[in-house]
């Protein structure tokens, strides 16, 4: 209780209000405009996280996250283009409904299941974060490689797209994570004797290049098509709001708590959890026929569901320093800037500032409302700013970012070079995030594996010696094999076809 | 009449404005003039960094111009202190040098030694400790040490990097204890917590970090200290005796971090860096904050830090040699 009471005062500091206040607008801002997702709005914060505490900078992403997600439903129901992927899933129905001239409604849906999506998915975060870590005490280095594994697997698997595509992205990844002085006999690898390198590749330069840099140059070789905005008035945006808010409340919990859980899977993020509930909807409705036509059902599940799944994927980040999403890999990093070192660790040594980004996670949503609300109201306007004139303010705060991490050029170098790389992996249909989650757990996969031959003085059974190492690694080792297993099948079936026919 | 007038009053004004520009000369001059980045080799959130940020923090009080803390991280340390190494001699940049120093070397990382800095002042000191579980069997030093010798292999040490300053704190017992300096094999982490979290996981049974990185642990009764590899005992953990104390093994290890520049200095700035920076070690705030945090104090400048990092150099490679860390 104490902690909590600490935890809040840190939080009801006039500064950091006024912080996640000006976050949350520029997350409006950020997410209406089609192209600029949640991650690049992390992504762009980070120089300004610098001469923070702890407490709002951490709150500032919170804040910044939450209302991108929601705003980026604003030009996927105005306009057919989603302001971020999250909103890619239900962004035809959404603009199906504003072309039956029901725009305000749309969008007060999304807004309404946002916050309580949002809101259900801070109680996941709050609850199950410190039950894990009091867990997650027990993990030595043996779960911690099954669990850094198994967040692999879940990044290729997921991933949008072919796996083997996934599948490369990943080993691009963990090659850019092996550069550097290896944790467990000190040698440098592939740094050409440059000092520079020798600290390997950091981090957040690198994803403000993978996912910032490699927007501008798409944009750069892109037709530059000017977006036309409807001029189509927005009306009462609450009006007939509660009737369908509670017809379709079951979907509003099933949205909320299965975007958690998804966020919470590692490498599955608010894109993936909108997918996956708008899906679910349709399959479980009653009037499927309806889906595609503007009818508000699949909205309110995947509304709600891209929201909750934010905080849950803080979960795994603050618990593992596993990301849950590309949105938290680069808190990861911005926890260790600021001595919160993601493990069960933090809880023990400063449970206050982990409280308190429970509570960031309740007011963020809770303030979406009023400002979603004029968000609403602004669109068309935010919507008409000049791409000529964003691209290189986003190209100007990358470049800061990218110098201020470590302060030295060096920064800005890995940050082009890699978002060259993402730009061409992305043109040839290679996804991104998996290399990303390579970056990230690519040390941990490495160092925990080291440590634990050695523990186990060099018995590859001491991944299996311990119960939940054991639970673990099968479960891994079967995620690993069902889709050889169902190739094989697949295959088997082919061969017997012929024969059969014959 | 007129002219003169106006001439010696030209002259007058002519030396006045020589007067003041000698005047105001030395003023525009004197060191420091604009703002000092003070390098620090670890991650922000560590104690090098802590303790940088502090002095940092006091010193642009004595010196009247900001001091940035800039964190250069990676390659165990070698990033940062190349860093500081290969800055321009002007007295702008300084940093925080560690113990390190004297092991990069003798592991084939770098060529630096602590001879390629000018030295300003050593400002702290943490001895290595001796921690394993609380529920563990082992009551004193003296039971770990002969469990060690008696079951080589089976007890597994952390805290620290692969040939860092608290695996050096191990080897080193085992060699003064008669045992194979490995005979605890080593499972490397990065840094004192995940190393400590390992120790309370039942992943490795001994982690020789400093008595401070393990104090909140200790706090929350989940790991005990059974010695510091010091000749004196800690002021904050009075019930932790010396290594010599509780297992007669005469062996203290331990890391330091003081300030220095890179070599070729002005006297000036020394001089001005020297004794701005022990006014801050001397304030009631640094003393305040170090004890607070659980630092260990120690006051050495310029010649005597020298020393101290030539010593520490030749002592570490002793040790590294004998426990084969060094190349």
């Amino acid at each position: 209780m104490e902690t909590v009471l600490k935890a809040l005062t840190l939080v009801a500091d006039p500064y950091t209000l006024g912080v996640m206040l000006l976050a949350a607008m520029f997350g409006l801002f950020v997410g209406a405009i089609p192209g600029l997702t949640a991650t690049m709005a992390t992504a762009l914060l980070i120089p300004f996280t610098f001469f923070m505490d702890p407490v709002p900078a951490i709150a500032a992403i919170v804040a910044t996250v939450a209302t991108a997600i929601f705003a980026g439903d604003i030009p996927g129901a105005l306009l057919r283009i989603p302001g971020t992927p999250a909103s890619a899933a239900y962004c035809d129905e959404a603009y199906a409904m504003t072309k039956k001239g029901l725009a305000e409604r749309a969008l007060g849906i999304a807004l309404v299941t946002s916050v309580i999506g949002g809101l259900t998915g801070s109680i996941v975060l709050s609850l199950s974060a410190p039950a894990l870590a009091e867990f997650a005490i027990q993990f030595s280095s043996f779960e911690y490689f099954w669990l850094a594994c198994l967040g692999l697997s879940c990044a290729v698997i997921i991933s949008t797209g072919s796996t083997i595509k996934g599948f490369v992205s990943l080993l691009i990844g963990l090659f850019i994570a092996t550069i550097g002085i290896d944790g467990t006999a000190g040698h440098p690898r592939f740094t050409f004797g440059n000092i520079e390198l020798m600290g390997g590749v950091s981090f957040i330069p690198a994803m403000i290049g993978m996912f910032a840099i490699s927007e501008v140059l798409r944009y750069v070789a892109s037709n530059r098509t000017v977006i036309e905005v409807p001029q189509q008035a927005v009306g009462s945006v609450f009006s007939g709001l509660g009737a369908i808010l509670s017809r379709y409340k079951f979907n509003i919990v099933r949205g909320s708590s299965i975007g958690a859980v998804v966020g919470i899977l590692p490498g599955a993020g608010a894109d993936i959890a909108a997918w996956i509930c708008y899906a679910i909807s349709k399959k479980r409705s009653k009037e499927p026929e309806k889906f595609g036509t503007g009818h508000p059902e699949g909205l309110v599940d995947a509304g709600s569901a891209n929201n909750a799944s934010l905080a849950g994927a803080w979960v795994p980040a603050i618990v593992f320093g596993i990301p849950g999403d590309s949105i938290t890999a680069i808190v990861i990093g911005v926890l260790y800037m600021k001595g919160m070192n993601p493990g069960p660790m933090v809880f023990i040594q400063s449970p206050e500032l982990i409280y308190a980004v429970f509570i960031a996670f309740f007011l963020a949503n809770l303030a979406l409302l009023p400002l979603g609300f004029a968000a609403i109201r602004l669109s068309r306007q935010i919507l008409r700013m000049p791409r000529r004139i964003l691209m290189p303010l986003i190209l100007m705060f990358c470049m800061v970012g990218a110098f201020a991490i470590n302060n030295t050029v060096f920064g800005i170098t890995v940050m082009l070079v890699l978002g060259v790389i993402a730009y061409l992996m992305e043109e040839n249909g290679f996804p991104v995030a998996p290399a990303i989650l390579g970056i990230v757990l690519g040390g941990m996969v490495e160092d925990n594996f080291m440590a634990s031959m050695i523990k186990a003085d060099g018995s590859m059974l001491g991944f299996f010696s311990r119960p939940i190492a054991a639970t673990l690694g099968v479960i891994t080792i079967m995620l690993w094999l069902t889709p050889i297993l169902v190739a094989a099948w697949k295959q088997y079936r082919r061969m017997r076809r012929p024969t059969a026919e014959t | 009449m007129l002219n003169r007038r106006i001439l010696s009053k030209a002259a007058m004004l002519a030396m006045a404005g020589f007067m003041t520009a000698i005047a105001a000369m030395p003023a525009a001059a004197e060191y420091p003039e604009r703002p000092i980045t003070l390098i620090v080799p670890w991650g922000a959130g560590g104690g090098t960094d802590a303790t940088g940020r502090m002095i940092a923090g006091l010193l642009k009080d004595e010196l009247g111009q900001p001091v940035n803390v800039v964190n250069r991280t990676g390659g165990s340390g070698v990033v940062g202190h190349s860093a500081i190494a290969n800055a321009a001699p002007d007295g702008y940049t300084i940093g925080v040098v560690t113990v390190e120093i004297g092991m990069m070397h003798w592991a084939g990382l770098t060529e630096l030694t602590g001879k390629d800095y000018t030295p300003i002042a050593l400002y702290n000191y943490d001895a290595a400790g001796l921690q394993v579980r609380a529920d563990s069997e082992w009551k004193t030093a003296k039971d770990v040490v002969d469990a060690i010798k008696a079951n080589p292999g089976k007890f597994k040490a952390s805290g620290t990097g692969q040939g860092g300053i608290w695996h050096l704190a191990l080897a080193g017992m085992l060699n003064t204890a008669g045992a194979d300096p490995a005979a605890a094999p080593w499972v490397p982490s990065k840094g004192a917590a995940p190393g400590l979290q390992e120790l309370v996981a039942g992943g490795v049974d001994i982690v020789t970090c400093s008595v401070v990185e393990a104090s909140a642990l200790i706090s929350a009764g989940k790991v005990k200290s059974l010695a510091v590899m010091d000749d004196v005992q800690l002021g904050a953990f009075p019930d932790v005796p010396t290594l010599k104390e509780a297992s007669g093994l005469d062996w203290k290890m331990a890391a330091w971090r003081g300030i220095a520049g890179p070599k070729g200095m002005p006297d000036e700035a020394t001089a001005k860096l020297s004794a701005a920076l022990e006014k801050v070690w001397k304030s009631s705030e640094f003393q305040e904050f170090m004890k607070g945090r659980g630092f260990g104090l120690v006051w050495k400048p310029g010649a005597e830090f020298a020393t101290w990092m030539e010593e520490s150099d030749a002592s570490l490679g002793t040790v590294m040699k004998a426990v084969g860390l060094a190349k």
